[in-house]
């Protein structure tokens, strides 16, 4: 396609266990603190979990709350924080043409209601008959809602009065990159001029933890950067949420908004996992975006899990492409669907800063580049799905 | 831009420049049986794949009845394994037709529409007994034996039949799994659509499957007072557009659409069963269950479908309805044709395949993508069933009870899903 346009990301809304929004992520990782996380609550399971957060702010009414589960309410809220950082939030003229592309899990579980039957079926004498009669009369209709992970997306139309258009792609980090894919080539090809795009991820739930504990994922026990969790790797689940405004320039010159940065390139890519091929598929991407990236001012933001042997996979190619590296995932934990956009979001702060925040752990190397204007931004999922994504600032 | 007003071009883009969106091979698995000629001919035949649940036992459900994909399904199939099975008949019944590609190698992306997965009862009650705890069940037991499950049953995934498929069929990229509820397997088609049109492939593979009928999506259906309680007998459940309606019956199926660039079908000689000429959307802000009393978000998605195809109202001949027999549904559904086609909606039949193969939820959109394409290949318009007791507030052409031959040339097809996802496909003949 020679036709088509750039795309610029206008708007940030970021709640992660640093807080809420851009400048507490940044204040925090200026610091220096060590990352926020609990390994108590979970044990032997380390969690990165929200701190407190006043929904109220977002979702002003407690009817609304009160129809959500917890991943419901931090998307909202996130999304919330990034419409009105583009300038978007209370303007139904604006709202009524902004698509949406939304990257969920779903699947949130009554704990207490699930517990009770599997504790009830271990006497049950009729094991169907007791399963059917509880779960008729133990299940809320609300919770039903709650599951289904379209209604992230549509509790977002609700309360924020997003209504263009709605999709929700599912499938574990690779959904959270293919979303902010394909909303970069909508734009880019003028099928939409604004989209919200995003997800998120409430890490710290026993139900939400068994999910991945099947492929021994979680991060137990001791906690440790990133990059250095090896032998065994693991992955320190977080909550959190995770949205962008992705623009047109016509667009949002039309209205006074001003860009962060602009999205110029998102690959995705999957392969079978054997040995090798997480670093083949990452050479290609590279190899492709590599004739954009000007090697002085630029510098990547590693989504790396901390999961092995992606996260070594991952670093191998880092080292061979050589320049600056700064991860996320120690700080902020991992979101699964919503860490692209997570990392996305955090990139843009770098970029406005002009320089990379301080390194955590082993495989953050360089320094920050003197004129930083370009970052890579990396995404190896846990079991499926290469992405990576140029962005760069806007003069 | 400049080649669409000139020669063979010309043909093979649409008004707007963009690539004409062709299908070129179609896969069905419904309630009605394996393959589409078994399925067209019931379906035009007037019968009913609703039959009572014989999966699981029903004692103490309101709701007994289902339009279960009982030819595939054997014992102890989860949900994730029955839908990648109904998706992968429907994907080899799609492609072979189609004759694209080669074996394990598909040109092109995989937009599937998939239910939305998590950990089963049965999985859960496996773990608890293999914990054999001492203290109280509950997520934190389960997750001590949750690997040593995982090594002998295998590990659950969310991506699973996405991956699978992707595997399978050797599509290119990343498998994108889409879920707008109700409506997921229009967006996906919409998605393909969309990348051939950005000009991303020449080919997409969109399936939509569902095979996710369990007791606890029974009961969650139930509770939000969603499903017909009208369980014997079970083939008359389905009551679409009828006074008597009173909800959907849940179903499973999938169908698999070849979609592809018009100049790339005609220059590989492929036969060319229709054309994608539009899709449009609108969300619904209303409520997280119901639509828009006004019916605005409906009629502004067909609207948005019709100018996106390049086509006027006047231009449509047969609307192949969402039809899902809940009273909400087919008022507002009316409501929204009614509006967008004005008095011309008494001389356009709409019938709802969902009356004989009930609500195939994720994969509805593309199911009856599949029967529209074909209702324009035969030029035989589908009935809607158990049409016994019209509702004198929708007065529209059902198509009662008989399928009828009709000249049509171009139909919709309307999906509408809870979280206020509303689209609409419109689809053609072959040009000239």
């Amino acid at each position: 396609m020679t036709d088509r346009r750039e795309v610029w990301i206008t708007g940030v809304g970021l709640l992660t266990c640093l807080g809420e929004g851009l400048e507490a992520a940044w204040n925090y990782f200026e610091r220096g603190e060590p990352p926020p996380y609990d390994a108590k609550t979970f044990a032997p399971y380390i969690v990165h979990p929200l701190p407190a957060v006043n929904f109220d702010k977002q979702i002003p009414k407690k009817s609304d709350q009160r129809q959500m589960e917890m991943w419901q309410r931090i998307g909202v809220y996130a999304a919330g924080l990034a419409l009105g950082d583009a300038g978007l939030a209370g303007k139904p003229d604006l709202l009524d043409h902004t698509d949406m592309i939304v990257a969920a899990i779903g699947g949130e579980r009554d704990i207490a209601a699930d517990s009770a039957i599997m504790t009830g079926m271990r006497r049950a004498e009729k094991p169907a008959a007791f399963l059917n009669e509880r779960l008729m009369n133990d299940l809320r209709p609300t919770l039903f809602l709650a599951q289904l992970p379209n209604l992230l997306a549509g509790n977002i139309s609700i309360v924020h009065g997003v209504v263009g258009s709605s999709r929700t792609f599912l499938g574990e980090e690779f959904a959270g990159v293919d979303a902010v894919r394909i909303a970069q080539g909508r734009v880019a090809a003028g099928q939409s001029e604004v989209t919200l795009v995003g997800g998120a991820s409430h890490g710290a739930r026993w139900d939400h933890l068994l999910c991945f504990e099947f492929d021994g994922a979680p991060l137990k026990d001791k906690f440790a950067p990133v990059w250095d969790r090896k032998p065994e790797g693991g992955i320190a689940y977080a909550s959190l949420g995770a949205f962008l405004v992705l623009e047109s320039p016509e667009h949002a010159r039309a209205r006074g908004a001003r860009p962060r940065a602009r999205i110029s390139a998102v690959y995705s890519g999957r392969n079978r996992r054997t040995e090798g091929e997480i670093e083949a598929t990452l050479r290609q991407q590279w190899e492709t975006i590599k004739p954009k990236v000007n090697r002085a001012g630029a510098a990547v933001l590693s989504g790396a899990t901390g999961i092995e042997p992606a996260t070594s996979a991952e670093r191998r190619v880092l080292e061979e492409v050589g320049l600056p590296v700064r991860n996320t995932g120690t700080y902020i934990g991992h979101g699964i669907e919503a860490q692209f956009a997570a990392n996305l979001g955090i990139g843009c702060l770098v970029l406005e800063h002009g320089a990379l925040v301080p390194p955590s752990g082993s495989g953050d190397a360089g320094e920050s580049p003197p004129s930083l204007s370009q970052l890579l931004v990396t995404s190896v999922g846990a079991w499926r799905g290469e992405g990576l994504a140029l962005l760069e600032r806007v003069n | 831009m400049a080649e669409a007003s000139s020669g063979a071009a010309a043909a093979t883009r649409d008004k707007a420049g963009r690539p004409i969106v062709a299908v070129t091979g179609i896969g069905l698995v419904t309630s009605l049986g394996v393959g589409k000629s078994d399925n067209w001919a019931k379906l035009t035949g007037g019968v009913s794949g609703i039959r009572r649940v014989s999966r699981f036992p029903t004692e103490g459900l309101k709701t007994t009845i289902a339009g279960t994909v009982d030819d595939v399904y054997k014992d102890y199939m989860s949900p994730a394994e029955l839908s990648e099975r109904i998706a992968l008949l429907a994907g080899e019944e799609a492609i072979e037709q189609s004759g694209i590609g080669s074996k394990g190698h598909f040109p092109g992306p995989l937009c599937l529409a998939p239910p939305p997965l998590e950990v089963e009862w049965p999985a859960r009650f496996k773990m608890d007994e293999m914990a054999a705890a001492n203290d109280d069940a509950g997520y934190h037991v389960l997750i001590r034996v949750a690997r040593e499950y995982a090594a002998n049953f295998g590990a659950f995934r969310f991506g699973i039949v996405g991956e699978r498929l992707a595997e399978h069929f050797g599509t290119e990229g990343s498998p994108i799994s889409l879920n707008t509820a109700c409506a997921s397997g229009a967006a996906a088609i919409q998605l393909g659509l969309e990348a051939i049109r950005r000009g991303e492939c020449t080919a997409a593979l969109a399936i939509g499957a569902d095979g996710s009928v369990t007791a606890e999506s029974l009961v969650r259906f139930s509770l939000l007072s969603a499903l017909s309680t009208q369980n014997e007998p079970p083939e008359q459940a389905s009551k679409p557009f009828s006074k008597n309606r009173d909800g959907f019956v849940i179903a499973e199926g999938a169908a698999a659409l070849v979609l592809e660039d018009l100049a790339h079908a005609r220059a590989r000689g492929a036969r060319v069963l229709g054309i994608i000429e539009g899709c449009g959307e609108k969300s619904d802000s209303f409520h997280r269950t119901r639509s828009s009393p006004d019916g605005k978000p409906i009629v502004a998605c067909i609207r948005n479908a019709l100018a996106d195809a390049g086509v006027s109202p006047d231009d449509v001949d047969y609307i192949n309805a969402h039809g899902t027999s809940t009273p909400e549904n087919d008022k507002m559904e009316h409501l929204g044709v009614a509006t967008v086609f004005g008095e011309r909606i008494k001389d356009i039949p709409i019938s709802s395949n969902k009356s004989m193969i009930g609500h195939t939820l994720t994969a509805a959109g593309t199911v009856e993508a599949a029967f529209t394409l074909l209702t324009l290949e035969h030029q035989r318009l589908p009935p809607t069933i158990n049409y016994k007791v019209p509702d004198p507030a929708i007065a529209l052409d059902v198509v009662p009870n008989v399928a009828r031959d009709a000249h049509i040339h171009r139909a919709i097809s309307n999906s509408f899903g809870f979280g206020g996802q509303n689209v609409c496909l419109v689809m053609a003949r072959e040009p000239a």
